[in-house]
């Protein structure tokens, strides 16, 4: 078969094309044009990735969906054929339940999962409110330009999270450093490994305390596992890291990339400005989980046993990439999926995943996105960006994509 | 028409809830349970939509 340059001959060892790609230059918000192209040749694609390893990239989102929800995929890092993200991923110790299977998956996550009930979430909005306020406020209040990611979108979760688990926010600029070494891929694996240390040191002594001075937190509730012999104090830590850095880095990059997005979208960003009907906000929340895409690296998982999909049999010890960004933009399931619109129905988007594994945290996200969303561009009529959209700096070397600074004014 | 839950595929995710308030809840540890198991006319489309969203796939309609 001829070679050309977008068609990839993926049964022929070493020419499968490689996985990440790069985003088309002045287009930050839409998948790389190389996905869409894969998406075009057919649901499943073999490609390339870091270490040479050749598993198959999942393009369209029934196929998405069918393979995250199918006991025969294991999300544990360890199994041959999982397709691993970096090197530094690769030599890392388990985050808890994520990279686990059930039964002992389910048992490490219902620990966990009451704050999150959507009732839970919902008697925390008036507080989410005040926060969201009170940055306003100071934003306000002070000069600008500012960045919008150090001012309002990373404290605002930061702040949620930190009250919910029982952590000082006053440690904050601890862990938000490690944690930004811990999701980025050009970290070396010392880096990672001495980061993820020094969190998981910090989480591991404010369990202990707990142990004997219980509080009415989450932590609290973990360590109360451990003195029940249920967790051991190794896997309560690595619960509680897992919790702090999914309810920092994601909220807060949604909260910068929606913001950009909707600043380029003056139509969409005005009907949200204008409106006082929770439920266009909610339905806003939900496009822009589907438009934007911030889990960019795409969810991986190895395959235990030979299983058929779309007429395609993978075989036990292959990996698969299901990639949201590209599954959200199936214009089998989205009609016009390249274009923003706040009015549609969106909700069956996989931003958070599906199957077992799917976002626990996401009542908590969305509520947050909510206040987010239908306040700040309310309060703030005029905001706009203090430099060109060229000139911000996309997180494209990080695992989960997002915005470095963005400098905005009013 | 009628729903059926198998409460204990559930993951908690409480996607059913916020696409059918009158029809899921979710308990303490915020698995769902079922609030009726016959629905209305026009509750259709609300549990068909929590039915398409739910993760583990543990919803179910039922019937004519
Ligand atoms: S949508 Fe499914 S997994 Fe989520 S709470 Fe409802 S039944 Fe459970």
């Amino acid at each position: 078969m001829a070679e050309t340059v977008a068609g990839p001959a993926h049964d022929v060892a070493g020419t499968a094309p490689e996985f990440p790609m790069p985003r088309a230059s002045g287009c930050p918000f839409d998948p790389p044009p190389g996905l869409k192209e894969l998406q075009e040749q057919g649901p499943l694609v073999k490609v390339r990735l870091w270490d040479g390893s050749e598993p198959w990239l999942v393009t369209r989102y029934a196929e998405q969906r069918a393979v995250l929800g199918d006991p025969r995929v294991s999300a544990d890092t360890d199994r041959p054929g999982y397709p691993t993200k970096t090197s530094a991923e690769a030599g890392e110790g388990k985050l808890s339940f994520i990279m686990m299977d059930d039964p002992e998956h389910a048992r490490l996550r219902r620990m966990v999962t009451a704050p999150f009930a959507i009732r839970k979430v919902e008697a925390l909005r008036p507080a989410v409110q005040r926060i969201v306020d009170g940055l306003i406020d100071d934003m306000l209040s002070g000069p600008g330009p500012v960045d919008l990611v150090e001012a309002f979108a990373l404290p605002v979760p930061s702040l949620v999270i930190c009250e919910l688990l029982g952590v000082p926010y006053d440690d904050h600029a601890m862990f938000q450093d490690n944690t930004r070494t811990m999701v980025r891929t050009t970290a070396t694996p010392e880096e990672r490994g001495a980061a993820t240390r020094e969190i998981a040191g910090y989480l591991a002594g404010q369990i202990a305390r707990r142990l004997t001075d219980p509080k009415d937190d989450l932590l609290s509730g973990i360590a109360g596992r451990v003195a029940a012999g249920e967790l051991t104090h190794g896997q309560a830590t690595e619960m509680a890291l897992l919790l702090l850095i999914a309810g920092h880095e994601t909220t807060a990059n949604m909260i910068t990339l929606g913001t950009a997005a909707l600043l380029e979208h003056p139509d969409q960003l005005a009907l949200l400005r204008d409106t006082d009907d929770p439920r266009l906000v909610a339905s806003a929340v939900e496009e822009l989980l589907r438009y934007l895409h911030i889990t960019h690296l795409g969810r991986r998982r190895a395959v235990t046993a030979d299983m058929e999909i779309a007429g395609q049999v993978i075989r036990a010890g292959e990996g698969v990439i299901m990639v949201n960004e590209i599954g959200n933009r199936d214009p089998e399931v989205f009609e016009a999926p390249d274009r923003l619109d706040i009015t549609r129905d969106a909700r069956r988007h996989v931003a958070f995943g599906f199957g077992v594994h799917q976002c626990l945290g996401q009542p908590l996200a969305r509520m947050e996105l909510q206040v987010v969303y239908g306040t700040l561009y309310r309060r703030i009529p005029t905001l706009r960006l203090a430099c060109a959209l060229e000139d911000v700096k996309f997180k494209h070397d990080a695992f989960i994509y997002g915005i470095h600074e963005l400098p905005v004014t009013w | 028409m009628k729903v059926e839950l198998e409460a204990d595929k559930c993951v908690a995710s409480g996607q059913c809830v916020v696409a059918a308030m009158d029809v899921f809840d979710q308990d303490d540890d915020g698995i769902a349970i079922l609030l009726t198991e016959q629905v209305g006319d026009d509750q259709i489309d609300d549990v068909k939509e929590a039915v398409a969203v739910c993760p583990a796939a543990a919803i179910r309609l039922v019937g004519a």
